[in-house]
């Protein structure tokens, strides 16, 4: 009866981990399959296949119980762990190096090497006013003189 | 009692067999080079997961010591591929030696 119990929460445990771990890779899937830029798909891959990793060898740790698999996966699980973040760090350092450019709107990224842009700062800042409030130009730039 | 973890285990790696075969989409048909590598070391991560799954279902433990193999030489060939696009060439040392290097690249 005990014993039972215990393979039940065995069961129950491992189900919750493994499940999660499946949603979040088949997430991060699909996350780099639709996403419509590079940055954002790295984001999408980047995050989840850790977490996913994770939760899916935590869950086999616990179908495992306390053998030399479960040690094994306990390594494989490190070594994700350090290598995975790693790996996408260089992937985006890389892109980012070789000034791939992201699908932006209004907003500007900094061009890896130049200074970042100066002029474009208060022109943001100002666009959202003037568009609220036309009369509230003329008003800021007289203060500054 | 077995037979729930062995369907648990079954439909999880098909869940990564599927997930797998969206990251080939984006490989196939990755716009940039940076994409193709993305999708190359996503899949090698998911690659080692459906091992470590696999070889609980069929009960060997062969398959975990390919597992932590692959994903090892999963993260050297992403760091190597990545380095070759950089300098076009592998035998350029990686150590951070001033900017005289990255000018004369």
């Amino acid at each position: 009866m005990n014993a039972e119990i215990l393979q039940w929460a065995q069961f129950a445990l491992s189900a919750f981990f493994m499940i999660g771990g499946v949603f979040f890779v088949i997430a991060g899937a699909v996350g780099v399959l639709r996403l419509p830029d590079f940055y954002t798909r790295m984001h999408a891959a980047g995050m989840t296949d850790t977490l996913g990793a994770e939760m899916i060898l935590l869950g086999l740790i616990v179908q495992a119980g306390l053998s030399q698999t479960s040690l094994k996966l306990i390594l494989i699980a490190f070594l994700l762990f350090l290598t995975s973040p790693t790996a996408t760090h260089a992937v985006v350092g890389a892109a980012h190096h070789a000034k791939l450019k992201p699908k932006l709107g209004k907003y500007r990224a900094p061009v890896p090497g130049e200074a970042p842009p100066v002029k474009a700062k208060p022109k943001s800042r100002a666009k959202p006013k003037t568009k609220a409030k036309p009369k509230a130009k003329p008003r800021a730039k007289k203060r500054a003189k | 009692m077995e037979m729930a973890l062995y369907y648990l285990n079954v439909g999880s790696a098909m869940f990564l067999l599927i997930g797998m075969a969206l990251l080939l989409g984006r490989l196939l048909s990755g716009p940039t080079l940076y994409d193709r590598v993305l999708a190359v070391n996503s899949f090698g991560t998911k690659t080692v997961l459906f091992l470590a799954v696999f070889s609980l279902i069929i009960g060997r433990q062969d398959g975990i010591d390919i597992a932590i193999l692959y994903a090892l030489m999963n993260f050297i060939a992403t760091i190597a591929v990545l380095k070759f696009f950089r300098y076009s060439a592998l035998d350029v040392s990686m150590e951070r030696s001033g900017k005289s290097k990255e000018k004369a690249s």
